[in-house]
């Protein structure tokens, strides 16, 4: 993973509208954040394999960055993301990490399912 | 007297803190109000305490609450534009400046109000402020009315200076407050449930201002 280069993500968004394509969004505040910080709400959820087509899709922020894809009845959205995939050629994988390295939040994207 | 003015924001509750009371000079003034209202703040995490909404019914919550915040102010015409909360960035912009223009065509008006594109903290703020500015830029310089923009963002008088337009609108505090109160699921203000509260010295101080920047567009 590295850190986001909002251009070539863009592409990358560009490059995947108007097609199926099978979904990952995920996000947590980790399952040891109440054992930590007794006021913190443990809260985390995922979606996986969900098949989803959007026609028009944009990464904005300066840092961490926001992802909105505009699909025929609804949107998908994430706030938090910090890098991706630079290596994946038919996939879009982000993610969201904190200053200690742990994943807050993803948002993947690929033809086939994960 | 008898204007035309237009309020372009995206949420339910974006007209409370910052320009009711400026609004309700206005419609004693003999104005004629309308407030297009992007979203529903539909995505909004505020459900009353304890919770009254849900996730479900938060937009149609939402909607009262905007619909009471208006005659509390005596906003003659809401259009709900109908997009989504926290997407207003994402846009397609020719659907989201094709709407604004459309407004702008139909009233014409004197006066546009919405938040300063790029100091107005929340990214459907500035989205908002920026598609208006972009829209009313499209305008011939002798046709485009003056755009006045709220700014909240951390050191943004650095960056745009002092606001050019300043309301004491200590005297419009009681539609203020019975906007503010509107929103119920989102704000919890203290010490403004009471009849006699807009006559308090610490709730005219605390909002008896509202200040705008008028948009520069040769900068």
């Amino acid at each position: 993973m590295q850190l986001i280069d909002t251009a070539d993500v863009q592409r990358r968004i560009d490059a995947l509208r108007d097609r199926d394509l099978y979904v990952h969004l995920e996000m947590t505040s980790g399952a040891y954040t109440a054992y930590y910080d007794s006021t913190k709400h443990p809260a985390a959820n995922f979606i996986t394999n969900a098949v989803v087509r959007f026609s028009h899709g944009g990464i904005s922020g300066s840092g961490p960055y926001r992802v909105g894809l505009k699909m025929e009845n609804g949107w998908i959205y994430t706030e938090g993301l910090t890098h991706y995939e630079g290596t994946e050629t038919d996939r879009l994988i982000m993610a969201g990490h904190d200053t200690q390295g742990k994943l807050i939040v993803s948002l993947q994207l690929s033809p086939e399912p994960f | 007297m008898n204007k035309k003015i237009l309020v372009v924001l995206p949420h339910p509750d974006d007209e409370s803190f910052g320009l009711s009371g400026t609004l309700a000079k206005h419609v004693q003034d003999g104005d004629r109000i309308t407030y297009a209202c992007l979203t529903l703040g539909e995505m909004g995490r505020n459900m009353g305490n304890p919770p009254f909404a849900s996730r479900v019914t938060l937009p149609a919550v939402r909607k009262l609450e905007l619909e009471e915040s208006c005659r509390a102010i005596g906003i003659q015409d809401l259009r709900l534009l109908g997009f989504r909360d926290k997407t207003i960035e994402f846009e397609e912009e020719e659907l989201l400046d094709g709407r604004i223009g459309e407004l702008l065509e139909e009233l014409r008006p004197s006066v546009v109000y919405t938040f300063y594109p790029g100091y107005a903290v929340h990214p459907d703020h500035d989205a908002c402020g920026e598609a208006v500015v972009r829209t009313v830029g499209r305008l011939p310089r002798e046709s485009r009315p003056p755009v006045r923009c709220m700014a909240f963002a951390r050191d943004h008088e650095d960056a745009i200076g002092k606001p050019d337009v300043v309301h004491d609108v200590r005297e419009f505090l009681k539609p203020k407050l019975a906007s503010i109160r509107a929103h119920r699921s989102q704000f919890n203000v203290p010490g403004i449930d009471s009849d006699k509260a807009y006559k308090s010295r610490e709730l005219q101080e605390r909002f008896g201002t509202e200040r705008f920047w008028t948009y520069r567009f040769d900068r």
